[in-house]
């Protein structure tokens, strides 16, 4: 087993006791809640009798079902606007903290959460979805859970879990040009398989990890899950350090910044601590990375071939073949000149500011393809206004992009942005499964923001790096 | 099964029996399990009729090949899958779905975690074994709709066919579904004591 990682320690600090199934009993820092997993836990509370245990330790959002276009209450879909009214009510008779969408702080609850201070470096926090590994990206302990669990965390501020192994993914060199943090995590899911992560954490380091900003390596973590890893993390350092500093928790709080720092760089991994395995990645070796598939590991880069599935290893022929005939590609082929039909630009993967900057810069000066519908959400209202005040709105306005309010949206269909029958959709989203976007036809390829950009202007996959970038304010 | 009454006893889980359905293919995720627009709900009541919705039907709501929809599965409580089954979204209306489908328990060659853990919040068993075991359960099941198929939590086996085979179970779910205690909120409220000792430590909480 794993000593001395950051896993480890945190893993110790918050252990409460082990529980007589043998899981152990671990307290949570920060619990996120959701308009979608939280309602029914919040009735399994009821029909107990118990109460919310630490509603100053709980967090509330909306992402997944709010409309990007339209926000006006009541909402137009019936279903959502039962869902938000629902958790207006669990949250307000359980004195929980709810950043819905009059407050300016809305968004995607992976978004908020660290851009408001409350994730924090060596904290334990879940959420009703799976890809709360994000907030590994600053050093924090972080995964998805279920329904259930969320029922046990309300109630007791505690979760039941087993302790994984730990994997350390090494991240060398440097980045080329054009290449980001989403295509080293889509490399390291082709590389290791979606299910590769199962059993294990997964510590990503290396230089091209530290050259990352919070927001790449908010990305990176993010996808864990889809390499089957419940959680990922990254080292606190200075720009983990600099980045909270700026915070609103801790410009409001600044006395705890420097009471907690010591904490921080306690917990991060020993220079001689042991992992359970090793990989190896270089990061210069990377081209832009497209998925051709229904998951997310079968990804490729832009000029090579597609696999023919029977160069693959046994376990993944047969889902090869089902994923290119959804898919409608020939193994031998590149994804470059794939037709598209959407361009979807958001999720909690890619729809941060950053993300928005380095799309803007494809954009500028270009037009949205006659076919393609493309449009940008924000992941939260604080991207949604500060990319409005640097004039990236405009810029995407102007190009023939829709520009939205903050949310979930296409990244899984729950409101009213889909793919309708067969459309492919170019997306900087987390999940190209069959149905994701809305439709059980619908064909998704995943790719950086950036890659999403040139997609929408030229209406096909394109290697990004062919666009000169325009340098925008 | 879960929630209720809470002076209910929670039941030990340490045999299923019943009839088997084959669901073959791997990285089957959760978004095929039960499409997101179905969970536009703020209960579980009712999702079992979702269960692998755009695999059983097409766009007119007719039903498509699938073994869900075959008359011959319609009793089945033990579902046979193959690698990395329920991976993707955490979404517990997934194995609720099965569960209200009808399905008590899972054979595969392996699960994906969280999905895993919420089937164990559920007191469902998914138990592993490799490919060339499940591949003979699962074609046997589609010779045998009605044949008998136990899965014995407890001594990890599964018994079908008048022959019995090894199976794999997560030792912490073992115990749990086994001593009936997977349940874990009244487990861990008992320990609000030491609860309370443990967030003190933490230089980042504060107030109680």
């Amino acid at each position: 087993m794993s000593q001395g990682t950051l896993y480890d320690k945190v893993w110790d600090r918050h252990k409460v006791t082990t529980l007589p199934n043998g899981q152990d009993q671990l307290f949570v820092g920060l619990h996120l809640i959701h308009e979608v997993t939280s309602p029914q836990a919040f009735g399994m509370l009821r029909e107990r009798d118990l109460e919310v245990a630490r509603p100053d330790l709980t967090h509330a959002t909306v992402d997944h079902i709010v409309p990007t276009a339209d926000q006006s209450r009541p909402y137009s879909d019936d279903a959502a606007e039962e869902m938000m009214a629902e958790l207006e009510e669990n949250v307000r008779d359980a004195g929980i903290e709810f950043d819905d969408p009059t407050t300016g702080n809305q968004g995607i609850v992976h978004v908020i959460g660290p851009e408001q201070g409350i994730t924090q470096p060596g904290k334990t926090i879940v959420c009703g979805d799976s890809h709360t590994s994000t907030h590994g990206a600053f050093g924090a302990l972080a995964f998805g859970i279920g329904t259930s669990q969320i029922r046990d965390v309300l109630a007791t501020q505690t979760v039941a879990m087993e302790k994984q192994q730990v994997r350390k993914i090494q991240v060398d060199g440097e980045l080329g040009e054009g290449v980001e943090a989403k295509d080293i995590i889509l490399e390291i899911i082709r590389r290791l398989g979606t299910e590769g992560g199962v059993g294990y954490v997964y510590e990503y380091a290396g230089e091209a990890i530290e050259n990352l900003d919070m927001e790449g390596r908010m990305s990176i973590c993010n996808m864990s899950i889809e390499g089957g890893a419940r959680a990922g993390y990254v080292n606190p350092d200075e720009t983990t350090y600099e980045w909270l500093a700026e915070t609103d928790y801790f410009q409001e709080h600044p006395e705890e910044y420097d009471d907690l720092k010591p904490y921080w760089e306690s917990i991060r991994s020993d220079a001689d601590a042991e992992y359970d395995d090793v990989v190896t990645i270089d990061a210069s070796e990377l081209d832009p990375v497209v998925t051709w598939g229904t998951t997310p590991g079968q990804g490729v880069g832009i000029h090579d071939p597609i696999p023919a599935p029977e160069d693959l290893a046994e376990d993944k022929q047969d889902t090869a073949r089902r994923a290119q005939k959804h898919m409608r590609v020939e193994p031998g082929e590149t994804m470059e000149g794939y037709d598209i039909d959407v361009a979807f630009l958001g999720s909690c993967t890619n729809a941060r500011l950053p993300d928005l900057r380095r799309a803007a810069r494809i954009v500028k000066g270009r037009q949205v393809a006659d076919d393609v519908r493309a449009f940008v959400v924000p992941g939260s209202q604080r991207v949604q206004q500060a990319a409005e005040e640097e004039g990236l709105a405009d810029i995407f306005r102007e190009a023939g992009f829709d520009w939205r309010n903050a949310g979930c949206s296409m990244c899984l269909g729950m409101n009213e942005d889909q793919l309708e029958g067969d459309e492919a959709c170019a997306s900087s989203s987390n999940r190209n499964f069959v149905g994701r976007q809305g439709s059980k036809d619908g064909r998704t390829v995943l790719m950086n923001p950036r890659m999403v950009a040139a997609a929408a202007i030229t209406g096909e996959v394109t290697d990004v790096r062919d666009l000169k970038e325009v340098t925008v304010a | 099964m879960s929630s209720g009454d809470p002076t209910e006893e929670i039941p030990e889980v340490d045999y299923v029996e019943g009839t088997g359905i084959p669901i073959r293919g791997n990285d089957i995720d959760t978004d095929q399990i039960i499409p997101a627009r179905f969970m536009k709900v703020v209960t579980f009541d009712g999702l079992g009729q979702f269960s692998f919705f755009d695999l059983r039907f097409d766009d007119d709501d007719n039903e498509k090949d699938h073994p869900m929809n075959e008359e011959r599965f319609q009793d089945a409580n033990i579902m046979v899958v193959n690698n990395n089954f329920g991976c993707g979204s955490s979404r517990e209306h997934a194995p609720q779905a099965l569960m209200r489908w009808g399905i008590d328990a899972l054979i595969g060659e392996s699960f994906a975690e969280i999905f895993a853990g919420n089937c164990l919040a559920l007191g469902i068993p998914t138990v592993t074994a490799d490919h060339e075991t499940i591949n003979d359960l699962q074609q046997w099941v589609d010779d045998n709709p009605d044949g008998e198929v136990e899965v014995d939590v407890a001594a990890e086996t599964v018994t079908y066919g008048g022959q019995e085979v090894g199976v794999s179970v997560d030792d912490a779910q073992r115990k749990a579904l086994v001593d009936g205690i997977w349940d874990t909120t009244a487990l861990m409220k008992a320990n609000e004591q030491a609860i309370a000792e443990t967030a003190a430590n933490l230089p980042y909480v504060t107030g109680d």
